[in-house]
C-alpha cells in the first residue's frame, strides 16, 4: 500500500491555477544553490539534504486544477526533486480535467533527478501529467513516472502520463502511458494488461552506458534508446513491485 | 549474358547479383544442396545465401556450422507461417536480405535463395529469382513428378534427390524420369545423390553454364 | 470519403513485408494472453490505441509535412518517429518495414516525394514516415493515411492470429468489422494537426517487453 500523507480538505468547487518556478544554479564551489524557489498553492517547496521536496498543501490535483512547474537547472548544477507522499488525482465536481505540466531545461554538465512518489489515479479522475525536458549536450536526467491505477479495489479514472525529452534539440524519447475508461483496451494484453501499477524510468546522460536491452519480466524491460539513454518501462501488480522493477534497471543515487 | 533460346530465362533482368531460387518440399535436401553448391562454386564465384526458414534460423545455422561461407554471406528471413508468401507474393524481406548481402560484400555475384519447405505449388516470384531449382526426393514417392504442380513443371531445373534411397523405398527412377519429361518438356531434370556426390557436381555444372560469363572465373 | 488508393495502401497484399510480422501477436499467444476471439479483440484494441495510434499520428504528420514549402524535413521526422519506439528490436523492425514499404510504394506511385525520402535517408525511414510519404504519393490526405495505419495495425495482428491460432476466419472478419469504428476514432485523434513533439504517442509496455523477448526465441514463425 502507498502511504498517502494527510492533506488539508478542500472545498470541492475551488479550482487552482498554480505556477511553480525552480531555478538551480552552480554556486561556484561545487555545489548548487537556488536562484528562484517559488511555490504556489497547492505546491510548496521544501529544500532538504535529500533533495527539493514538493509538498502538497491541499488534496489533489482535483479536477479543474492546472499546475505548471518550470524547472531550470544551470550548467554544472545538480537538482533532485522528490515528493513527500503519493499524490492523488481526484475527480472534480463538474468533470473538468486536471493537469500537471512540467517544463524543464538542464544546462551542460547539469543534472536533474525527478523522483516523485507515485501518482494515484482515483476512480473518476481525468488527469494528465505531462513533462517536456530539454537537455543540453552533456546534461544528465533521471526521470521516474509511477501511476497507481485506482485506489485499492477500485478501477482507475482517466490518466495520461507523458514524457518528451530532447537532447541538444534532437528528440530522445516521446513516451506516453494511458489508462482508464477513455483508453480503449488499456487493461488488455495489447497495452498495460491487468495490472495495478505502471511506470517508467528514464536515465540519460553522457556518463550513462546504455548497455544491452534486458527483459525484467513479461511486462517490464530496460530498453536502450537511440542516444546515451535507457528507458525502463514496467507494469506490476502493486507499487512496491513496480518500484523494484524500475530500481533493478537503475538505483538512483540518493 | 547467357540466354537459352528455347527456354529464355530472365537472367540479368533483375539488377544486382544473379539470384537462384531453390525450393521444394520439406526434407527433400534443399539445405544440403545449397551447402554442396557453396562448396563447389564458392571458390570460383563470390556468392551468398538467403534462407527462408519456417520456424527457426536452423537452415542458416546449419550453413554457419558447416563453415562453408563466412557468416556475413548468409542471411535468414522469417516467413510468418507462410513460406510461399515470402518467396512469391511479398518478396520484400528477401529483396532486403539480398541488398544487405551486397552491401556487406559488394563482390557477390550469385545469391542462392533457399525457400522454406513447402508444398508442390510453391514457386519463386520472377522478381526475386532469375533461375529456379525445384528439389524433390525419391523418398517422397515416385508419383511426385506425375502429379506435377508449378514447382515440377515450370522450374528451370528439377532435381530428384536421394537416388541412393530408391531401392530402399521402392521408387522407380525410370518412372520418375519419364513422368518428369512428360511434365517438363525440354526443361532439364537431374538425378542426384548428395551422399554419393557431396559436391552436387551436375547441378553446379548446370548452374555454372547459365551464369553470365562475367560472373565465372572473374 | 476514403479514396480508392487507400485500399491498396492498406492492403496486406501490397508487397511491403508485413506478412512476416505478427504485430506482437506471436509473443502474446505464446504467453497465453491471446487464445480466442475475445482475447484477440482485447489485444487488437489495446494495440490500436497504443502503437497503432502513435504510428497513425506520425504518418499523418509526415503526410502534412510533404506539402510543406521546401519539402519535408525527413531526418527530423525520422528522429521523431524513432523517439516513439523504445524497444531496439521494434526500432529495427520499423526501419526494415519502412524500407520495404518505400520499395512497394515507389513501384505503385512513383513520385518525387518518395525519391526525396530515399535520397535523404539512404538507410531507410521508420515505417510511420514511409507510410506518410506513401500516402502523400498516393494522393491521400492525413486522415486517410491515419485510417490506413490504424487498419493495418488491426489486420496485420488478426491476420497473424488466423495463421498462428487457426481462429475461425469468419469470426475474425466479424471482429475486424466491429473494430472499424475504433479505427476511425483513432484516426480522428491521430490526424488532428499538432506540433510534432505534441502528437499522441501512447506506448505499450507489454508489446515492448514482448518484442524484446520474442527476438531471443530459438523457435518462432514471425520476424516480430
Amino acid at each position: 500500500m502507498i502511504a498517502t500523507a494527510p492533506a488539508p480538505p478542500r472545498a470541492g468547487t475551488s479550482r487552482l491555477r498554480a505556477e511553480v518556478r525552480i531555478v538551480a544554479e552552480a554556486d561556484g564551489r561545487g555545489g548548487t544553490r537556488f536562484a528562484v524557489l517559488r511555490g504556489a498553492a497547492p505546491v510548496s517547496l521544501r529544500p532538504t539534504p535529500d533533495g527539493l521536496h514538493l509538498v502538497a498543501s491541499a488534496a489533489g490535483p482535483l479536477g479543474g486544477d492546472v499546475v505548471a512547474i518550470d524547472v531550470r537547472v544551470g550548467a554544472d548544477a545538480a537538482l533532485t526533486v522528490r515528493t513527500a507522499a503519493a499524490s492523488l488525482a481526484l475527480p472534480g465536481r463538474d468533470g473538468a480535467p486536471s493537469a500537471v505540466t512540467v517544463t524543464a531545461e538542464v544546462g551542460p554538465g547539469g543534472s536533474l533527478r525527478w523522483l516523485p512518489e507515485p501518482l494515484v489515479a482515483v476512480a473518476g479522475c481525468r488527469h494528465t501529467a505531462s513533462a517536456t525536458v530539454r537537455l543540453a549536450d552533456g546534461a544528465t536526467l533521471v526521470w521516474r513516472d509511477e501511476v497507481m491505477l485506482g485506489r485499492h479495489g477500485e478501477p482507475p479514472g482517466d490518466v495520461v502520463t507523458r514524457l518528451a525529452v530532447d537532447v541538444a534539440g534532437r528528440p530522445l524519447t516521446r513516451h506516453e502511458l494511458r489508462a482508464g475508461p477513455s483508453a480503449p483496451g488499456w487493461d488488455g494484453p495489447g497495452a498495460l494488461g491487468p495490472c495495478r501499477a505502471a511506470g517508467s524510468l528514464l536515465v540519460a546522460g553522457p556518463g550513462h552506458r546504455a548497455g544491452e536491452p534486458a527483459v525484467l519480466s513479461p511486462t517490464a524491460a530496460t530498453l536502450p534508446l537511440d542516444g546515451p539513454a535507457t528507458l525502463t518501462t514496467a507494469t506490476a501488480p502493486d507499487a512496491p513491485t513496480l518500484r523494484r522493477l524500475l530500481d533493478t534497471a537503475h538505483r538512483p543515487p540518493r | 549474358m547467357h540466354r537459352d533460346a528455347e527456354h529464355p530465362t530472365p537472367l540479368g533482368r533483375n539488377p544486382g547479383p544473379v539470384r537462384v531460387g531453390i525450393g521444394g518440399p520439406v526434407g527433400s535436401g534443399k539445405t544440403a544442396l545449397v551447402a554442396a553448391l557453396c562448396r563447389t562454386l564458392g571458390a570460383e564465384i563470390p556468392l551468398g545465401v538467403v534462407t527462408n526458414d519456417i520456424y527457426t534460423t536452423e537452415d542458416a545455422d546449419f550453413l554457419h556450422r558447416q563453415a562453408i561461407l563466412p557468416p556475413a554471406r548468409i542471411r535468414a528471413v522469417a516467413t510468418g507461417c507462410c513460406p510461399h508468401t515470402a518467396i512469391r507474393d511479398d518478396i520484400a524481406a528477401n529483396l532486403d536480405a539480398v541488398e544487405e548481402l551486397v552491401r556487406a560484400e559488394p563482390s557477390i555475384q550469385l545469391v542462392l535463395v533457399e525457400s522454406g519447405g513447402d508444398n508442390l505449388t510453391a514457386t519463386f516470384s520472377r522478381a526475386l529469382a532469375d533461375l529456379q531449382i525445384f528439389v524433390i526426393d525419391v523418398a517422397g514417392g515416385d508419383k511426385v513428378p506425375r502429379k506435377g504442380g508449378p514447382g515440377v513443371t515450370s522450374s528451370d531445373l528439377l532435381v530428384i534427390n536421394k537416388t541412393d534411397l530408391a531401392p530402399l523405398v521402392g521408387a522407380d527412377l525410370g518412372v520418375m524420369d519419364r513422368d518428369a519429361r512428360a511434365r517438363r518438356g525440354d526443361r532439364p531434370t537431374l538425378f542426384t545423390s548428395l551422399r554419393d556426390d557431396p559436391g552436387a557436381t551436375a547441378v553446379a555444372d548446370w548452374l555454372r553454364a547459365r551464369l553470365p560469363a562475367v560472373a565465372v572465373g572473374s | 470519403m476514403l479514396p480508392p488508393a487507400a485500399l491498396l495502401l492498406a492492403d496486406t497484399r501490397l508487397p511491403a513485408g508485413g506478412h512476416a510480422h505478427s504485430q506482437g501477436l506471436e509473443a502474446a499467444a505464446a504467453a497465453g494472453e491471446v487464445h480466442d476471439l475475445p482475447s484477440l479483440r482485447a489485444y487488437t484494441l489495446g494495440r490500436l490505441w497504443t502503437t497503432g495510434l502513435t504510428t497513425a499520428a506520425m504518418a499523418a504528420a509526415t503526410l502534412r509535412a510533404c506539402s510543406a514549402e521546401g519539402g519535408a524535413d525527413w531526418a527530423g521526422l525520422d528522429a521523431e518517429a524513432g523517439a516513439r519506439i523504445a524497444s531496439p528490436v521494434l526500432r529495427d523492425v520499423s526501419r526494415r518495414l519502412g524500407r520495404q514499404l518505400l520499395r512497394a510504394a515507389t513501384a505503385a506511385w512513383p513520385d518525387p516525394v518518395l525519391d526525396g525520402l530515399a535520397a535523404a535517408l539512404p538507410g531507410g525511414a521508420h515505417h510511420p514516415v514511409a507510410l506518410g510519404a506513401a500516402g502523400a504519393a498516393a494522393g491521400l490526405d492525413d486522415h486517410a493515411v491515419a485510417v490506413c495505419a490504424g487498419y493495418l495495425s488491426v489486420t496485420e495482428a488478426t491476420g497473424a492470429a488466423v495463421r498462428l491460432l487457426g481462429l475461425d476466419p469468419y469470426g475474425v472478419a466479424r471482429l475486424v468489422a466491429g473494430l472499424l469504428d475504433e479505427v476511425e476514432a483513432a484516426a480522428d485523434e491521430a490526424a488532428a494537426p499538432r506540433a510534432l513533439a505534441d502528437l499522441p504517442c501512447p506506448s505499450s509496455p507489454r508489446l515492448d517487453a514482448g518484442a524484446q523477448d520474442h527476438a531471443t526465441w530459438e523457435v518462432r514463425l514471425f520476424a516480430s
